[in-house]
């Protein structure tokens, strides 16, 4: 990113503490002076939004914690507790309830934004790699979180998805064992999960914080995927532009987040999840959260145990290695006309694999969902294989160019339309 | 997105819709049918709930559904509380004493009953889950307290979309009001072994619960002429008694819709204005004037 640093201290003792710990120079530095590209979208908004909804859901859950009891005999009560006596109780919760399911829209939408401009690949392979652990940590902490107030679906939840870890090869059974602390999900089981859901969000933060640090070393992408090359041209400085333009982004995904919490709060939710967990009586339809739907519909595509958790798992750990799959040069979607149909394609295969992990498992469902499962993985062979033989369109010299002629003219010298691999 | 990617995420969406439109037969909603819609007092963005229909309701759970279902989560004293059936404090305290609570261990370290008292929760009709299959043929009636949240129909899609516009999220009453006047003959071929019932509503269509509303059962307020001022049928008592439930299941539902609407009109209002200091502060770029 930028070189030297412009942050000059102005009174005495400003100047005193930049000598011994230049902590606001830092913040200059990277939220004030930190150049931006001028050409970013209302997507990359999302970025300062996913980190609003880290801290909400932080805040909300540390009160939360005061009011809860993690045991198997009190955790549905307390819930209601929270729900019925707690002055602003049921705010609290359903903050934090549909919170959860806020940040995961957010993340998947800024996950489809990388995807669509190209922001995995170089020099941004390690910054896409911790998106990715973030991404990971949030699932364990969600799946966690929603066992808590020891519904049906909590219970059922838990007992199938810590079930999955039985499929590994010799070590299986002792690894459920271990996650259960005995021999069926159960209070131990309740009482780690709610000391594992309380400590896995500080660690979302501290990757979070690598995955900010990455971001400032090597520079936001940006619409065209063209490096920054004149900061004085292509670039504005963080405070006013990005930082007026994050926090309207912001305030506009509030609305969202406040349309849930405040009309429909239990809509994103499962209404067996206010009958209290009772292992004697499994629900007719155990259907995880929505925003784990898609890799619910690649686990029971697969009709053998082990192999459903594989492919789950590594439609996941897939992404990592995008940045060394995809084969094209260019960065930007937008110049990509072959790879770009295989994007939305790609999309609706997503939103398609979630409609399927709803339904039941059977008849054309599961067909449905194998053929959907080879389309999920097929999008990351593709990448690899159309970056080889498409011909990109030219690309802008630089992000001001692209600015100031309007995004359709082109620089047409700029670039020859040449295929653009790697190879 | 370029014309022809258009083209191509439009195919396959197609593919995808018909594939779910072919499988969808397989496992359609087996034999459930789906509850008609009521209208309901307390539904949408303004929802309130009808404070006389609660005190109705009330009544018919307090004299109907209270002699096998519990209600533990709900106190005397949420009777009283504003956006709820709102009885007065003395009523409830009345109320309340009419009950009678196990306490204790007292000094002589016994347990004793006292009369109850606005804070206490509704005493259940049983000691304990087995007691009360016991009396009830082996069947376990659920508590009463959060039942209409605890139960929904499947929408299906593409209704589960539009219900995010329209605000539909009554499907647990709806259901639970079909379900209370769902009874009926069973179709020939369907042989009912003692103890169960028949209900068009109930997935599976058999349930333990006998038809427990009939017209007249329960007395209503009567107007200056004598007469009641709302019918007293098992359908009226019915839609009654799920208002109730759904205040019970949700008592902050006036206060959360309220602070509802303030939040949204913050928050428009200061979207709004955000927007225009946007525009204002791009407006001016630094290096080569002003951008759009």
């Amino acid at each position: 990113m930028s070189g030297h640093s412009t942050y000059q201290p102005k009174t005495g003792i400003e100047r005193w503490l930049d000598a011994r710990l230049p902590i606001v120079r830092l913040t200059h530095d990277s939220a004030v002076s930190y150049p931006v590209p001028r050409n970013l979208n209302y997507l990359w908004t999302f970025g300062g939004i996913l980190v609003f909804m880290l801290v909400a859901q932080i805040i909300t859950g540390i009160v939360l914690t005061m009011h809860y009891t993690p045991n198997a005999a009190m955790a549905f009560n307390s819930v209601e507790h929270i729900m019925r006596d707690v002055n602003y109780g049921w705010l609290l919760r359903y903050l934090h309830a549909n919170g959860a399911s806020m940040f995961f829209i957010a993340v998947y939408i800024h996950m489809f934004r990388g995807l669509y401009y190209g922001s995995y690949k170089a020099p941004r392979e390690v910054l896409w790699i911790l998106g990715v652990v973030i991404f990971l940590l949030m699932m364990a902490t969600a799946f966690m979180g929603y066992v808590l107030p020891w519904g049906q679906m909590s219970f059922w939840g838990a007992t199938v998805i810590t079930n999955l870890f039985s499929a590994i090869p010799v070590v299986g059974e002792t690894i459920v064992t271990f996650l259960w602390g005995g021999y069926s999900v159960d209070n131990p089981t309740l009482n780690r999960f709610f000391a594992l859901h309380y400590l896995l969000p500080f660690m979302i933060f501290g990757v979070v914080v690598l995955h900010i640090w990455a971001l400032h070393h090597v520079g936001q992408n940006n619409p065209t995927g063209v490096e920054v090359k004149d900061y004085a041209k292509d670039t504005v400085p963080f405070t006013p532009y990005a930082t007026v333009k994050d926090v309207f982004g912001m305030v506009c995904f509030m609305i969202l987040f406040a349309y849930f919490v405040f009309y429909q709060p239990n809509y994103l939710g499962h209404a067996d999840n206010y009958i209290p967990a009772n292992p004697a009586a499994t629900p007719a339809h155990i259907v995880p959260e929505w925003y784990f739907l898609p890799f619910y519909a690649i686990l029971r595509a697969i009709p053998d145990k082990l192999g459903g958790v594989i492919a789950m798992g590594s439609a996941i750990v897939v992404l990592a290695f995008l940045p060394w799959l995809d084969t094209s040069k260019v960065k930007s979607m937008t110049y990509r006309p072959i790879a770009r149909q295989f994007f939305w394609a790609f999309v609706i295969v997503c939103i398609g694999l979630g409609y399927l992990g709803a339904m039941p498992a059977e008849g054309g469902y599961v067909i449905a969902s194998q053929i959907f499962t080879v389309l999920y993985f097929g999008y990351f062979v593709a990448l690899a294989v159309i970056g080889i033989f498409e011909r990109p369109a030219p690309l802008p010299t630089s992000i001001a160019d692209s600015v100031l002629s309007g995004s359709g003219a082109r620089i047409a010298a700029a670039t020859a339309a040449e295929p653009q691999s790697k190879g | 997105m370029s014309k022809m990617s258009l083209r191509l995420s439009v195919a396959a969406m197609a593919a995808g819709l018909s594939i779910a439109a072919f499988t969808g037969p397989a496992s359609a909603a087996g034999d459930r049918i789906n509850p008609p819609r009521e209208t309901w007092s307390f539904s949408g963005p303004f929802g309130k709930f009808d404070r006389a229909q609660l005190q109705r309701g009330f009544k018919v759970a307090k004299e109907v559904c209270a002699s096998c279902h519990a209600m533990s989560m709900v106190r005397f004293r949420n009777l009283s509380q504003p956006g709820g059936p709102e009885f007065t404090a003395s009523q409830v305290q009345a109320l309340a004493a009419t009950y009678q609570i196990k306490d204790g261990p007292n000094e002589q370290g016994e347990m004793f009953e006292r009369p109850g008292r606005p804070a206490d929760a509704f005493p259940s009709p049983f000691p304990n889950e087995m007691a009360a299959r016991a009396a009830n043929g082996g069947a376990y009636p659920p508590d009463l307290s959060m039942l209409a949240k605890a139960r929904t129909y499947e929408r299906g899609f593409p209704w589960f979309v539009f219900d995010i516009f329209t605000q539909y999220q009554e499907q647990g009453p709806d259901y639970v009001k079909a379900l209370l006047t769902g009874y009926t003959e069973p179709p020939a071929g369907t042989t009912l072994l003692p103890g169960q019932n028949y209900n068009t509503y109930m997935p599976g269509h058999l349930l333990a619960m006998p038809n427990p509303l009939n017209d007249g059962q329960v007395e209503y307020p009567k107007g200056p002429d004598g007469t009641a001022q709302v019918p007293e049928t098992a359908a009226q008592y019915a839609k009654d008694v799920t208002a109730f439930m759904v205040w019970a299941a949700e008592p902050h539902l006036e206060a959360r819709k309220r602070l509802g609407l303030q939040v949204m009109l913050f928050l428009m209002i200061f979207a709004g204005l955000l927007y225009y200091t946007k525009k204002k502060v791009w407006s001016r770029m630094p290096g080569q004037g002003a951008a759009h």
